[in-house]
């Protein structure tokens, strides 16, 4: 009799957080495709929705499809995608090392792609192409360095931090000395690796963001569940039968390609890594797998703030600053927080 | 409760390259509580570890059935062997059941559909730690003692024949310290879960124990009932410690009086129960 009771309480409370996850995904995707609209309507000049259908299917119209086509509809997708993936890289790094800090901006992963992209582009003089390359395997190259020198003794998470940090100053003075002794019209394409902008997104860099996100994304959600064991130590997911370091390898190739490639099209765009995991998981719960959930929330900041910086200020901002300075006021919020509970 | 085998086999384990166990070999007797007792650092813990697949030997193996537990594929082991770390780690804002439940993993698919089967061993997990009431409370909101029967309620989610609990009393008040070791008790006798646990309290140890291992310095130096291997010598042994050993009231299982440099005068007065040098 009590059995069937606890049984009813325990259906009840996980149908409840399944409903609210189901909500809020389903709320997030209406708005991410909400402002991919206003992405493709709004611009030096409006076009109305009739117009963009019409441009969306292949029809000639002067101007308009011009506009559409080469620099909303790339400019959209861009942001779309690459919000989605940074989303999705932070809330898995800050999962499995359970560490709202422990994202790929803030550890120097992605500073080290940058490096590597602005040695490539100053120095090499080299194509899109091997710039590209050549900055994921710098991001992942990073992390290697990053897990021997954080394992010391025995693995430290706030060792890891720490020494991201580290490896942050460093590479981001290695840019300044890079981008102070390159010839000036190599800079453009360098400061592209500076700050996050979605301005002059080309159509052809396109396909590798989409075609890596529309892989990896439902790969690393088959490992949504490991990890989800991961939060609670790795003892106890090795004991509930996780692979552990088979699992913690998986994910972190599958972020920091993520947010590398993403990276190699929009540059670091400050702050959605780092913001996305904790709203998503504010929002949807904590009971289940936030991978989808912190994906939408970074597509919708980058977005949003990339509607703000264009449309809503008198000057016109890259999406970068907007969410560096959404992003900066969390950081020190956080910095308290954990300070206070002695977790730093 | 199926009956296993357990053993260990000359296991050298430790952490990279500083190996605190020097070859030990046991056999876990199966429907049986028994307890790891050791000096901090003395290698209890690695050892659960150990067997529990945590950590792998440097040399050495670990038997399960006479299978050495490397070879088991990880989710089936983790449906015969469950472990309950020390200081397991709690995630923000997540609710009781939603922990519990999560002990279901081993037995899940890849989607993490629940059957009716999962509901009725979480909720069966959940009464016989008698926690079903704090269901869709959050973790955060709980004592201690509390949340150390909810971490125990989904190692019995997990339901394995045999469980490991390293240190589960540590960190609560004696009156929860008895509440814990007497709900293990419970779960011993009314399934037959074999239970391997590491305890500090050796009077506790010696009282719920059916089989006590001792370490010293990463070896094994005595094990059997705790009645057989309780001595003043042994615990001088294992701890560096002068004590004498009386007879628990209650339970009628040995329990130890440490002497200490201060407090001699009972001894003296009733002319010397043990010979202290």
């Amino acid at each position: 009799m009590m059995n069937m009771q606890t049984m009813e309480m325990i259906r009840a409370g996980r149908a409840r957080r399944r409903r609210r996850w189901l909500a809020v995904t389903i709320v997030l995707t209406v708005l991410a495709l909400a402002l991919c609209c206003a992405m493709l309507l709004m611009g030096n000049t409006f076009y109305p929705i009739s117009d963009v259908v019409a441009v969306l299917l292949g029809e000639q119209i002067k101007g308009a499809t011009f506009a559409i086509q080469t620099v909303r509809l790339p400019r959209m997708l861009a942001g779309l995608f690459a919000g989605f993936a940074f989303g999705v890289a932070g809330y898995i790094f800050q999962t499995m090392l359970r560490n709202p800090l422990a994202n790929p901006n803030v550890i120097g992963i992605t500073s080290g792609s940058s490096a590597a992209a602005v040695f490539c582009i100053i120095v090499l003089q080299s194509g899109r192409t091997l710039t590209f390359l050549v900055s994921v395997i710098a991001g992942l190259l990073t992390v290697l360095i990053l897990y021997v020198l954080a394992r010391g003794r025995s693995f430290s998470i706030g060792r890891m931090i720490l020494v991201g940090i580290g490896i942050q100053a460093m590479c981001n003075s290695i840019i300044t000395y890079l981008m102070l002794i390159g010839e000036e019209h190599n800079l453009p394409a360098a400061v592209r690796w500076l700050t996050g902008s979605l301005n002059g997104i080309r159509q052809e860099e396109l396909p590798v963001l989409i075609a890596c996100s529309l892989i990896l994304v439902p790969a690393v959600c088959l490992l949504g569940r490991p990890l989800m064991m991961m939060e609670l130590g790795e003892q106890s997911a090795s004991s509930l039968g996780v692979r552990t370091d088979l699992t913690r390898v998986l994910l972190i190739v599958g972020a920091v390609v993520l947010s590398a490639v993403a990276t190699a099209i929009t540059g670091p765009i400050a702050s959605v890594a780092f913001l996305a995991g904790p709203i998503a998981v504010r929002l949807a719960g904590a009971g289940s797998s936030n991978i989808i959930p912190a994906g939408l929330v970074g597509a919708v900041l980058v977005l949003a703030a990339d509607l703000v910086g264009q449309f809503a200020l008198p000057v016109k901002l890259p999406v970068g600053i907007i969410t560096g300075i959404i992003g900066a006021p969390y950081l020190l919020f956080l910095l308290v927080q954990m300070n206070r509970r002695g977790e730093l | 409760m199926r009956s296993h085998t357990f053993e260990a086999r000359e296991l050298v384990s430790g952490y990279d390259q500083r190996m605190i166990l020097d070859r030990v070999s046991l056999q876990i007797p199966a429907h049986q509580i028994s307890v790891i007792i050791g000096a901090n650092a003395s290698g209890k813990s690695t050892l659960l570890k150990t067997l529990a697949r945590v950590i792998k030997p440097a040399q050495g193996d670990v038997l399960l059935d006479g299978q050495s537990i490397y070879h088991i594929p990880p989710k089936q082991f983790a449906r015969v062997v469950g472990l309950l770390p020390q200081s397991p780690i709690v995630p923000e804002g997540i609710t009781v059941a939603d922990l519990v439940g999560r002990g279901r993993y081993p037995h899940q698919s890849m989607f993490g559909l629940w059957r009716r089967e999962d509901y009725e061993a979480v909720a069966e997990a959940m009464e016989l730690m008698g926690i079903s009431e704090l269901a869709n409370r959050s973790l955060d909101e709980l004592s201690g003692g509390q949340r150390q029967r909810v971490w125990i309620a989904m190692a019995l989610a997990q339901q394995t024949d045999i469980l490991f609990l390293d240190e589960p009393t540590t960190y609560l008040d004696i009156t929860y310290q008895v509440e814990i070791l007497d709900l293990l008790t419970d779960l011993n006798r009314k399934y037959g879960t074999t239970i391997v646990m590491v305890l500090h309290d050796i009077n506790l140890a010696a009282r719920y124990a059916d089989c006590l291992f001792a370490l010293r310095q990463g070896r094994l130096i005595a094990e059997g009932k705790p009645s057989d291997v309780i001595s003043s010598e042994l615990i001088k042994e294992v701890f560096g410690l002068d004590c004498t050993i009386i007879t628990d009231p209650v339970s009628l299982s040995p329990s130890i009086v440490p002497i200490g440099r201060h407090h001699g005068s009972g001894i003296k007065q009733m002319g010397g129960i043990v010979h202290v040098q």
